[in-house]
């Protein structure tokens, strides 16, 4: 059986930085839950002598020449943003009052 | 001319190339047909303002004589997670929704280079997390073949465009069966290249070592010409292969005339020639087997004795990298804002915006994902899966020495119906379970319409898989298998319900 709890969902969730209301949080314990039993059947194979592979082909020291190229103008560059003023992506506060 | 939309994108190049049909001609026919049938399908997100005046252009450099490409002029539909920067881009999420990028995916970019004509942008399962296009923030995509029933996922739009007639091809992405699912159960072709073969750069990421972007149509020719203009190397994507890639087009077209398949061996995975896959897919699988030992392949069983731990492995490697792409939606530089109510800290604000724009599956597979990387776990769950994903690795190496190309169904079933699945996400990942192994390894495949399962009278699909940088070798066999079950059970999609 696995560990996951209301309380590992309500963490989770915070470091995902997603603000899941009560009724998520039950339901994703109990299908989290469910998935994570069934993939933990990887640690079945992975003895020890087993490389890990994180790349399916393996390319190494990928670069290019350091010379400048065309890039976004500010305005391309800010046109999507939720909120820009002119020349600068506008943000809420990064730290809180109490803070 | 409606029935300029029953033409492949071949013969379409053939004619405009003569110049018995303009571009505007052919564009023109398909925005008729999305008109008349996209109500029902919704297949698009977005149809193109542009389309006609971009066929007027590419008719007006061919009346002045200009080189222009083997496809220039024909129409072509782009699943939504590929950027265009005169097309909204949603990756079917409200998170995107309405967003406008600065600049084409390089898939896209070289389409319009070679005088491709966009006609708009196709549904997906929201950021590609699905296998039945229902996790769509816009609403689910419906099969052609039964409108109660799912076109696949993630890009069911791309499949059902091209199935239904509303383009004669159109792009895919495929991180874990994507393109070649949806292609088994519309009936279509869908190829997943070589990991590296096609760059990534403005997908819109899910998997970055699993995505490849590659071709839906409906011949095995098409999405070889389709691949030759959107493949090779691109500085952009660090990614990318700099292999020289031989000419797909001269591949298909060989292996549609090869008269004998002798000296080929064709591998039955026995691992993914399941008891529990359903009766008339087993069945029409090994009516193409005896095609092609009739056109004298040698039929050999193979064993890959780790696929079976290939669908865990990929929900733990998919979810891991899925949960770190995401973040990039962090409410400031693109897409949604929600502010909570009195406001807040710009990481309340960006909690508030991610529970509002990101639908239920996306949740599922980042919280998975947050987990799965999370200290006290990393070993037992992505370390794991890393190494299982060497061992696959080492099955495709193995049977690679058996066997010139691998075989299996490209999906286990035909299309479900709508609703059947979208509540239990375990029984929804099960239905990758073919596709997924060809991404974990990287190495390239194709889906191609096998004939209708007896029960059901709906489209199965053959899977080929060949080893990393041999797609031409996919595109050669695959053409004379289409070309033998054609003589067989004639075109598929001819059967297809008309819908209007």
């Amino acid at each position: 059986m696995s560990e996951i709890t209301s309380e590992t969902v309500k963490h989770l969730a915070e470091l995902a930085r997603i603000a899941l209301s009560e009724e998520e949080i039950s339901t994703l314990t109990g299908q989290l839950g469910a998935i994570v039993d069934s993939v933990a059947k990887v640690s079945e194979v992975a003895t020890p002598d087993v490389p890990a592979t994180s790349h399916p082909i393996p390319l190494a020291n990928v670069a290019r020449a350091d010379v400048p190229g065309t890039t976004l103008t500010t305005e391309q560059a800010l046109a999507g943003a939720p909120e820009s003023d002119g020349s600068r992506f506008v943000v809420s506060a990064i730290l809180g009052e109490e803070q | 001319m409606s029935d300029l939309t029953r033409l492949a994108a071949s013969e379409l190049s053939a004619l405009l190339r003569a110049r018995d049909v303009s571009s505007v001609e052919v564009t023109q026919a398909h925005l008729d047909r999305i008109a008349a049938v996209d109500g029902d399908v919704h297949a698009y997100l977005h149809v193109s303002e542009a389309a006609l005046s971009t066929a007027a252009a590419i008719d007006a450099a061919r009346g002045d004589g200009a080189e222009l490409g083997a496809l220039a002029g024909v129409p072509v539909a782009i699943k939504d997670v590929l950027c265009t920067h005169d097309m909204p881009s949603t990756a079917g999420s409200r998170m995107l929704e309405g967003w406008v990028p600065p600049y084409d995916a390089t898939p896209v970019a070289r389409m319009r280079a070679a005088g491709l004509v966009p006609l708009g942008k196709t549904n997906m399962d929201e950021f590609a997390m699905g296998s039945s296009t229902e996790h769509s923030a816009y609403g689910p995509t419906r099969n052609p073949w039964d409108l109660d029933r799912i076109p696949g996922g993630s890009g069911g739009g791309s499949a059902a465009a091209v199935a239904a007639f509303e383009a004669p091809i159109a792009l895919g992405s495929d991180t874990g069966g994507s393109i070649r699912q949806p292609g088994a159960v519309t009936g279509t072709v869908g190829v997943k290249p070589t990991y590296g073969g096609v760059s990534r750069y403005g997908a819109i990421a899910l998997a970055s070592s699993l995505d490849q972007v590659g071709p839906v149509t409906r011949t095995v020719l098409d999405a070889a010409m389709l691949h030759d203009i959107i493949g090779g190397h691109d500085p952009k994507d660090s990614t990318s292969l700099t292999d020289p890639w031989p000419s797909f087009e001269a591949a298909a077209r060989e292996g549609a005339l090869a008269d004998s398949l002798r000296g080929v061996r064709i591998g039955v995975v026995k691992e993914l020639d399941s008891p529990g896959f359903q009766a008339g897919v087993t069945q029409r699988f090994h009516e193409a087997l005896e095609l092609l030992t009739g056109a004298g392949a040698e039929i050999v069983e193979v064993s890959a004795p780790h696929f079976e731990y290939a669908v865990a492995a990929y929900y733990v490697i998919l979810p891991a990298e899925a949960s770190s792409n995401l973040a990039k939606f962090d409410s400031v530089r693109f897409g949604l804002r929600v502010t909570p109510p009195g406001g807040g800290t710009v990481e309340q604000v960006m909690s508030a915006t991610r529970e509002a724009g990101f639908g239920p599956e996306v949740k599922r597979r980042v919280i998975l994902g947050t987990y799965a990387l999370s200290a006290g776990y990393y070993d037992a769950y992505y370390g794991s899966a890393q190494q299982v994903r060497t061992l696959i690795q080492r099955d495709f190496a193995t049977a690679f020495e058996q066997a010139d190309v691998l075989v299996s169904p490209a999906a286990p079933t035909t299309a479900f119906r709508i609703g059947e699945k979208v509540d239990d996400p375990l029984a929804m990942y099960l239905n990758d379970v073919t596709t997924i192994p060809a991404n974990l390894a990287g190495v390239p495949a194709m889906a191609l319409p096998m004939g209708l399962a007896p029960e059901d009278s709906l489209p199965t699909g053959f899977q080929l898989m060949a080893p990393a940088r041999e797609d031409a070798r996919l595109y050669r066999i695959g053409a004379t298998l289409e070309r033998l079950l054609g003589e067989r059970h004639g075109a598929i999609l001819g059967s297809a319900p008309a819908l209007v």
